[in-house]
């Protein structure tokens, strides 16, 4: 199979869509099923009987989570911008929904797209997101999915691939922000007869949602970054170490990985070339410690998930001592346009050092929960206040929490930081995987940094002294504090145990568990001070 | 030539080995097809008592420590049976923002289950998760395997109540 060939087969299949004059897309991914999409559905499959002329169809997200179940009416391939949104749907209003197709809009449900929250982004990783069915392995290539896989196996060389990653300054989504050219350039140079990949989908942080969002809603794409990356490097064999917290995600990777093979974009010489890859579901067993590679390698391999020290780093000694490469769901996401569209596109997009775009997760107390996807470089106001729709009830916004338990609070003075990767961490906080917690004046921020040292303590392996004993210590000085019973010989020790437990644990846990710690204490120490005990 | 060992005996008739059985074989009785046994084991009978690991570490050739030390270390195993119902509270931090812990002490009032325990009558687990990924519809609560979400105490309470 050439690119030609799959061109003409995503035509054919495009053809096959435009016999509707219209489709009724439903959100089925988990948030929207939770409110009640399936019914809805059914309702509407339902109503339309025999008869209609409209292709209703499940999609995956569509980004506005606080409206769900959303619905979304347009011609066939029209983008969200250019359909009719409703949202709030119920399946009472199945009948209505279906006789407005074509007619004029039904103004009672009727969520305008273009609000900030949809105009303002831009969408790469999200591309097909809440347009396509997520089950459907022929609208992934009608939407042009697998070309990239096909040009890169037929039309470059691993090395071409490797550099069109380097010149596209990605860097790794899931937190660290290491450069992933570089990265895949280190596997792709070990000599070695097995290699790995791996795709990290340990979504641990809490409040973080974007790579179940990915995965629920184009499954496919991560497959297809998962594809080029082991031929880049070498690897014929791949694991997607996925949450057992998300089973819509795993069904639905099942299902594509299921489908992709037996259309030959998986399995043995793929798409007719000498290039063979298998990939293999694994499931995490709730350990937030498993988002660590190391620990994680540790997890397929059937065991305890302990870290390791790092060097040797997984691209020299991986999986079963081999060369691994190691990306999150949301890098392996960014392939395909990257190869498609060229390195130089892709720099083209966010910040000089931060290139592309980032898809977060906004909750907590805004008014537009869900997931949005920005150029890096938008300012954290920008994306607060503008797309986000502000703080619910009229409040002001006290601190933004981004990076989970790695991270730290933006407190309302700098929320006009651009968010990349080194802005933040001048703040003392981190991009971490792509969760933004809104906190408005209600929140305690001694309570926040006691919630997340609660957090550490108990996902602290206990393989290093440091953060196993650490954390629980940092955690009875911050309760102490919480509950007004501190001195200021507590606030100290807990300030050096801090740096300690920074400086000396052996995995990114126990180095950054302190950190909301820090960082509460760098823009809120009043707070701290003002629940010392009365008398010192 | 390794020494093949003979594969221990099914512990029951109870058909649900099988589906265990057939986990372990896909894997082809590798040892790194632990956890995947331990999920296969879970979903089938509900929990892993110490017959099961005894089978488990027995069938893969583990050290029955190593199995134990595998399924203690991940919170999702669980040693002991859960309650007809399960309730889990989301305690991410979007939950933990719109008031999870409200939630749990209401359950824990009225139904008497601490978090991570059960109901005397076995009527009721009450457990918390680390995050959903529901963050968009917090505070969540996980309700016999049903997403619920925005979830008052009183409204959750009266959910509860009507499962019997």
């Amino acid at each position: 199979m050439n690119v030609d060939d799959l061109a003409e087969l995503a035509r054919g299949y495009r053809e096959a869509d435009a016999v509707a004059s219209h489709e009724v897309r439903v959100c089925m991914a988990a948030s929207c099923q939770s409110s009640g999409a399936q019914p809805l559905l059914d309702a509407l499959v339902a109503a339309q009987g025999t008869a209609g002329s409209c292709r209703i169809k499940g999609v995956g997200c569509m980004g506005l989570c606080s409206g769900g179940p959303l619905v979304a009416v347009a011609v066939p391939g029209a983008d969200l911008a250019d359909s009719v949104l409703y949202r709030d749907v119920q399946p009472s209003d199945a009948t209505e929904i279906l006789a407005s197709v074509g007619n004029a809009p039904l103004q009672r449900l009727r969520c305008p797209t273009d609000q900030p929250f949809f105009a303002r982004q831009h969408r790469v990783v999200l591309e097909n997101s809440g347009l396509i069915d997520p089950e459907s392995l022929h609208a992934y290539v009608a939407a042009g999915g697998y070309a990239a896989l096909v040009h890169a196996l037929t039309e470059m060389t691993p090395g071409k691939v490797v550099q069109e990653l380097i010149s596209s300054g990605l860097r790794g989504r899931g937190g660290g922000g290491y450069p992933t050219g570089l990265k895949w350039s280190t596997v792709a140079k070990m000599a070695a007869t097995q290699k790995y990949v791996v795709c990290n989908a340990d979504e641990g942080d809490p409040g973080a949602f974007m790579d179940r969002a990915v995965l629920e809603s184009d499954p496919h794409r991560v497959l297809e970054g998962m594809a080029i990356a082991a031929y880049a490097v070498g690897a014929s064999k791949a694991y997607v170490y996925v949450r057992a917290e998300y089973p819509l995600a795993v069904e639905r990777l099942t299902t594509a990985i299921r489908k992709a093979k037996r259309a030959g974009f998986l399995g043995d010489k793929v798409a007719e070339t000498q290039f063979s890859f298998e990939v293999e579901i694994r499931l995490g067993a709730g350990a937030f410690v498993c988002g660590e590679e190391t620990a994680l390698m540790a997890s397929i391999e059937g065991q305890r998930g302990q870290p390791r020290p790092r060097p040797p780093y997984p691209a020299e000694h991986g999986l079963w001592g081999q060369p691994t490469l190691i990306n999150n769901v949301e890098t392996f996401a960014n392939v395909a346009p990257i190869v498609r569209n060229g390195g130089a596109w892709f720099a083209a997009i966010g910040t000089p050092k931060s290139k592309g775009t980032k898809v977060f997760a906004l909750a907590g107390k805004i008014v537009n929960t869900g997931l949005i996807e920005v150029p890096m470089g938008t300012s954290l106001r920008d994306i607060i206040e503008v797309i986000g729709g502000g703080i619910p009830g009229g409040k002001a916004v006290k601190a933004v929490q981004t990076g989970g338990p790695s991270g730290g609070c933006v407190p309302a003075q700098h929320l006009d930081v651009p968010v990349d990767y080194d802005s933040l961490k001048t703040l003392g906080t981190i991009m971490g995987s792509g969760g933004m917690i809104v906190m408005d004046e209600d929140s305690d921020m001694v309570d926040v940094a006691r919630y997340f040292m609660e957090f550490c303590m108990t996902e602290s392996c206990g393989k290093c002294v440091p953060c196993r004993a650490g954390t629980q210590q940092m955690h009875g000085l911050l309760d102490r504090i919480a509950q007004d019973q501190g001195t200021p010989a507590d606030l100290a020790l807990l300030e050096e145990l801090c740096g300690v437990v920074q400086a000396t644990s052996l995995c990114g846990l126990g180095q950054t568990a302190p950190n909301p710690v820090l960082s509460t204490l760098r823009f809120f120490r009043a707070e701290y001070e003002r629940k010392l005990r009365p008398g010192y | 030539m390794a020494l093949q060992t003979a594969r221990p005996a099914m512990p029951s008739e109870d058909k649900r080995w099988k589906l265990v059985s057939g986990t372990m074989r896909r894997n082809g009785y590798a040892g790194h097809a632990l956890i995947e046994t331990l999920h296969s084991v879970q979903s089938a009978f509900g929990y892993l008592d110490e017959g099961s690991l005894r089978f488990v570490a027995a069938s893969l050739d583990l050290p029955l420590s190593k199995v134990y030390g595998v399924a203690t270390f991940y919170h999702l195993f669980m040693l002991k049976p859960k309650g007809r119902h399960t309730c889990v509270v989301c305690a991410g931090t979007a939950c933990y923002i719109k008031g999870a812990a409200g939630l749990v002490k209401a359950v824990e009032q009225r139904f008497g289950a601490a978090p991570g325990g059960t109901t005397p009558d076995d009527r009721l687990s009450l457990l918390t998760a680390r995050c959903v990924g529901a963050c968009g519809l917090a505070p969540a609560v996980v309700l016999d395997g049903n997403v619920l979400g925005k979830q008052a105490a009183d409204e959750l309470l009266s959910r509860i109540e009507e499962l019997t």
